[in-house]
C-alpha cells in the first residue's frame, strides 16, 4: 500500500466511522493499513478517543436518575409559577 | 394517533381541566428525572434546579397545544434539555473560538499540517478529576453553539443521535458530522493541556 498519501486526511475524516466500526469493510482495511504506518494518525487517534473518554466522563457524575428527587422548595415554587 | 399511555392521557386530561393535583403529580413524577437531565447539560445543581424551573413554566404555558403526538415524558424532556442550553448559553463567559482556527488543516498531498506532539493516553483517575471535568466544560464553551449543543447532548448527556437530532430539531447527519466536528475542535483546545 502506498501509504500515507490523502490517507491522513481520510482517516481523520472518518475516524467517528472507524471508533463506532460503521465502516464498510474495504475502507476499514485501508484504514488499519495506514494506521500501522503512520504515528500521526495513530496519535490523533489516541487523543480523539481520550478527548471523548473525557467528555463521556464530565457527564457521569450526574446525580443519578430517577433516583434523584425534586427539593420540596423548588417543586412549591413550580407550582406556585402557574398561579396567575 | 396518540403515543401517550392510557395513565398518561388521564393526567393530560386532567392537566388540561386545569386539575391542580395533577399539576403536583407532573411536577414530582417526572421532575427527578427532568432535574437530573438538566444536571447533566449543566453540571451545577442550582443551574439545573432554575432549567426545571423554566421547563415547567414552558411547559405549562404550552399544555394546551399539547395534543399527545410524543410520549408526555418526552415533551417535558425535549422542554428541560432546551432549557438547559439556554441557560447555558447565557453561562457563556469566555470568547468563541473559530472552528477553522481548531480544525485540523492538511495539505495537498494528504499530509495534516503540524502535528504536535505525542498524546499519551490519559488515565482513568486523571480523566475522573473534578477539575478536569470543569475544564472540559469550560473548553465546550468556546465551541460554536452549534457544535457545543452536540457535543454536550451526545458525549456528556449520553442522548443517542437519534434523541439528539429531536431535541435540536436537527437531521441525524448533521447530528454526525457536528458531533465529529465538536470533538475535533475539543481536542485541539485539550492538545495544550495533554500533549506531551
Ligand atoms: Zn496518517
Amino acid at each position: 500500500m502506498n501509504d500515507s498519501k490523502d490517507t491522513c486526511r481520510e482517516v481523520i475524516e472518518f475516524l467517528a466511522s472507524y471508533l463506532d466500526e460503521t465502516l464498510e469493510e474495504q475502507a476499514r482495511s485501508k484504514f488499519d493499513a495506514h494506521l500501522d504506518v503512520c504515528p500521526y494518525c495513530r496519535d490523533y487517534m489516541t487523543s480523539y478517543e481520550d478527548t471523548i473518554r473525557l467528555a463521556r466522563s464530565t457527564g457521569s457524575d450526574a446525580i443519578c436518575d430517577e433516583l434523584a428527587p425534586l427539593p420540596e422548595q423548588l417543586v412549591q415554587a413550580i407550582l406556585k409559577s402557574r398561579e396567575p | 394517533m396518540t403515543s401517550l399511555s392510557i395513565e398518561e392521557s388521564e393526567l393530560l386530561s386532567a392537566l388540561k381541566r386545569g386539575d391542580s393535583d395533577a399539576y403536583e403529580r407532573l411536577v414530582r413524577e417526572y421532575g427527578g428525572r427532568l432535574y437530573a437531565a438538566a444536571y447533566r447539560v449543566l453540571g451545577r445543581e442550582t443551574d439545573a434546579q432554575d432549567a426545571v424551573q423554566d421547563a415547567f413554566v414552558s411547559a405549562f404555558r404550552a399544555l394546551d397545544t399539547f395534543e399527545g403526538q410524543s410520549m408526555l415524558s418526552t415533551w417535558l424532556y425535549r422542554i428541560t434539555v432546551n432549557a438547559a442550553l439556554q441557560i447555558l448559553r447565557k453561562r457563556r463567559n469566555r470568547p468563541e473560538r473559530s472552528m477553522d482556527d481548531l480544525l485540523p488543516g492538511f495539505y495537498e498531498d494528504g499530509h495534516r499540517k503540524n502535528p504536535k506532539p505525542t498524546w499519551s493516553p490519559l488515565s482513568d483517575e486523571r480523566v475522573q478529576q473534578e477539575e478536569t471535568r470543569e475544564l472540559i466544560r469550560e473548553k465546550i464553551s468556546e465551541l460554536p453553539e452549534d457544535f457545543s449543543n452536540v457535543i454536550t447532548l451526545r458525549d456528556i448527556s449520553g442522548l443517542d443521535t437519534e434523541q439528539t437530532a429531536q431535541v435540536l430539531d436537527i437531521e441525524p447527519g448533521a447530528v454526525r458530522t457536528r458531533l465529529h466536528r465538536a470533538r475535533q475542535a475539543l481536542r485541539t483546545l485539550l492538545e495544550e493541556e495533554y500533549a506531551t
